[in-house]
């Protein structure tokens, strides 16, 4: 039977188990669309192709599926690329589907024309350029197998007005053909005996997790692991989730605002174990004094992850969980007591400069806020974040037991993620708990998606830290430029009369007294609600390890300012 | 150091410029790149000079082309034994009566003249790098007019082949049974 090439396109996402797209029709994409109306698929229209693609990559997230976004040629095309960035640095699968110019008018700057797959190259773990029908089936069959396997990531489908037009003989491609792309699985024995060698001789070993955890889904077997061999766990940004915050294994978060005990056991430790991580400069500081005792594991399915930055002792490339699976019955049961113990008197002396024993002093506190949110929603919500210092806070006082309840962009650090990414991330799981706490800014740079929550009946809550400055840039003039503030200041809408503009129903808090009625109070709306903190405006994010210092040279927070 | 990588990718538009573009990306810069078919029409072979500091940055470009899904395989051949090649035709200002001299360098170089204008000849040159550098810079007294080089291409010999370093890439050193098992995450 001849089909379009635009109902070819359809054909295939539903045989790929496609049931909500995001998108922004245009000229380019309009058969397309057309097409749509025929299949069982739901359409999210956005109000800006960067929400669709941040919706996509927190469907993807929320759901372990691939994510899909659409837009038309040209300006369409290039408003993803936030997004298309944002997929690529953290790993998420997500197809991008973009309408391109007749194949006979390529190269000629026609109306709407851009070179996308010149511009999305280095941003995509592949793409590809459409010119004929009969291309599509194949191409979206790779696409779709290439975005979530391996290393997840996107990938982008450029198709041409008249690839979509045309009609052709579908057939569905059986089998994927890609003799370049074979993903590894598992790692060699002999690799796995030398690992499991400095395993054995290790007295203050750490492991190290990071996103590559929770997408293999090894967080089982990364607990079996860890309670055998008796070894502290700390987590990166991306990796918060794949154990459980309350476990006594558990160090929490590393890195430049991670804990102090965790930085200071990864400095003292003898023996990394780096599980599908990448050593990110966020999570390091310099490199010429990173655990600088440690013999380095890492487990990692990337090849070129590999010696990048760190050089390891034993690289095993593959599946994590397959590969932690294997190593489980090669190693015997160790116990450590005197290294956790050392952890303990470092967490202790942590303890005392902790925010949370801080008494009220009629100050709204994001710490505090992020908080009482755990208690309310009793640790089980889905968080998203947008970028800077609430989402700092939020990653070191949102406790999370669970993978896959934790949505943050972390790679690229793209602002503007955190209200579309819960609403993709509503579509993944329509019966949890959702929230997003946002900075003011960042907030504003995707506003727009208000509406799209609310066409969408989008049961999201939207919780605004707003401090009237880019806080995370203003905490760095504060501390590294002497305090000269440069363009921070931000002058904000009225937020509530803004979400009620959009039919949000919205509430303003100002004082600690009034923040648990305030989220039981959004909790109960059935559809997005937002609620607005007006939070103390020059508080700091700490512990912090300045760009370019030494892990355990943190910033520590006073044991209490005098304000 | 110059390394020469020799690389296998699929025969299909846009793979040079993936290729190029990733040494762009990864701040590496290209001394030559040559490409050409092989025997199997659906594969093309490249081989890549790159100023490397050391084999760390080698395992790094190797490691960085095998996510190019184009890619099929990459070898370091610089340390084994290999034929290493280069073609460069030179136009060379010569009249009549300075023909003999540009004749007998030739000769010397075995190069060849393959064509003889009023003013000029041109010399084809095959060789290595070295080789071919010294036929340049005792022609260049005479008057070089224009030069071409088609970069640096390599082969193994006998049954040797290059470094792989980057174990896992596309299959190498893997030791799963199914190949589709990792799609369902």
């Amino acid at each position: 039977m001849k089909l379009s090439g635009a109902e070819i396109l359809w054909e295939c996402l539903m045989r790929e188990g496609v049931e909500v797209v995001f998108g922004y029709p245009g000229g380019a994409n309009m058969p397309i669309y057309d097409a749509m109306l025929n299949y069982p698929v739901h359409h999210v229209l956005v109000r800006h192709e960067q929400g669709a693609a941040h919706m996509a990559d927190g469907y993807a997230r929320a759901s372990g599926k691939v994510g899909v976004a659409m837009a038309t040629s040209g300006p369409g095309a290039t408003n993803l690329v936030t997004g298309i960035a944002t997929a690529m640095m953290d790993s998420s699968p997500v197809v991008f589907i973009t309408g391109q110019v007749a194949a006979h008018l390529i190269g000629g700057d026609a109306f709407q024309e851009t070179d996308v797959t010149g511009i999305t190259q280095p941003i995509t773990k592949h793409n590809y350029l459409i010119t004929r029908a009969d291309e599509i089936a194949r191409v979206v069959r790779e696409a779709f197998y290439i975005a979530r396997s391996g290393r997840p990531g996107p990938v982008l489908i450029d198709i041409c007005k008249n690839a979509q037009i045309e009609k052709t003989e579908f057939v569905y491609p059986e089998e994927v053909r890609l003799p370049g792309y074979k993903p590894p699985l598992r790692a060699p024995k002999a690799d796995l005996e030398k690992a499991v060698h400095l395993i054995e001789k290790a007295k203050r070993p750490v492991i190290l997790l990071g996103h590559g955890a929770i997408i293999s889904g090894a967080e089982e077997v990364i607990q079996h692991f860890a309670i055998k061999t008796h070894t502290p766990v700390a987590m990166t940004l991306l990796g918060l989730g794949a154990f459980p915050a309350s476990h006594p294994l558990s160090l929490g978060m590393m890195g430049m605002h991670g804990e102090a005990h965790c930085n200071l056991a990864i400095q003292n430790a003898d023996l990394l174990l780096a599980f599908g991580m990448r050593f990110d400069d966020r999570v390091t500081g310099t490199l010429k004094t990173y655990a600088p005792h440690a013999k380095k594991i890492h487990v990692e399915i990337d090849p070129s992850e590999v010696h990048k930055n760190v050089r390891v002792d034993v690289p095993l490339v593959g599946d994590l969980k397959t590969i932690v699976s294997d190593l489980i019955p090669m190693v015997d049961e160790y116990e450590h007591d005197e290294w956790l113990e050392q952890i303990a008197a470092w967490k202790s002396e942590g303890d005392a400069r902790s925010i949370m024993s801080w008494p009220d002093d009629g100050k709204l506190y994001v710490a505090h806020l992020i908080h009482d949110l755990w208690e309310a929603t009793e640790g089980g919500a889905i968080v998203t974040t947008d970028v800077g210092q609430h989402q700092m806070w939020a990653a070191q006082y949102y406790f999370l037991e669970k993978p896959k309840r934790w949505i943050t962009s972390g790679g690229a650090g793209a602002m503007g993620f955190g209200l579309p990414s819960a609403i993709g991330a509503w579509f993944a799981r329509k019966n949890e708990e959702i929230w997003t706490v946002v900075g003011d800014g960042g907030f504003q740079m995707t506003a727009a998606e208000l509406t799209t929550a609310v066409q969408e009946g989008a049961n999201v809550k939207i919780a605004i830290m707003n401090n009237n400055f880019l806080g995370m840039v203003r905490q760095w003039q504060e501390f590294f430029f002497e305090k000269r503030y440069s363009a921070v200041n931000m002058l904000n809408p009225d937020f509530v009369k803004l979400a009620e503009a959009h039919r949000v129903p919205a509430r303003r808090v100002t004082r600690p007294e009034e923040v648990k009625e305030a989220i039981q109070w959004a909790r109960q709306i059935q559809g997005p609600a937002l609620l607005e903190f007006m939070v103390e405006q020059e508080d700091a994010v700490y512990p912090m390890v300045p760009a370019g210092a030494s892990l355990h040279e943190m910033l520590r927070r006073p044991v209490r300012q005098s304000k | 150091m110059q390394y020469t990588f020799v690389t296998l990718v699929e025969n299909k538009p846009g793979v040079l410029n993936r290729v190029a573009s990733l040494f762009r990306r990864r701040n590496f810069n290209i001394e030559s790149l040559a490409v050409g078919r092989t025997e199997n029409p659906d594969i093309s072979r490249m081989t890549i000079v790159v100023d490397c500091a050391d084999d760390w940055d080698a395992h790094k470009i190797e490691a960085n082309l095998y996510k190019l899904v184009n890619v099929i395989d990459v070898q370091d051949v610089t340390r084994q034994p290999a034929v290493f090649r280069d073609l460069a035709l030179i136009k060379v200002k010569a009249r009549p009566e300075q023909r003999a001299e540009v004749n007998s360098l030739a000769q010397i170089f075995r190069a060849r003249i393959v064509d003889v204008a009023a003013d000029s000849v041109i010399v084809e040159v095959t060789g290595t790098e070295e080789k071919i550098e010294g036929m340049i810079e005792l022609l260049r007294p005479i008057g070089i007019l224009e030069m071409v080089r088609t970069g640096q291409i390599a082969m193994t010999r006998g049954a040797y082949e290059g470094t792989r370093r980057a174990p896992g890439a596309n299959g190498n050193g893997w030791h799963g049974e199914d190949d589709t098992g990792l799609a369902e995450y």
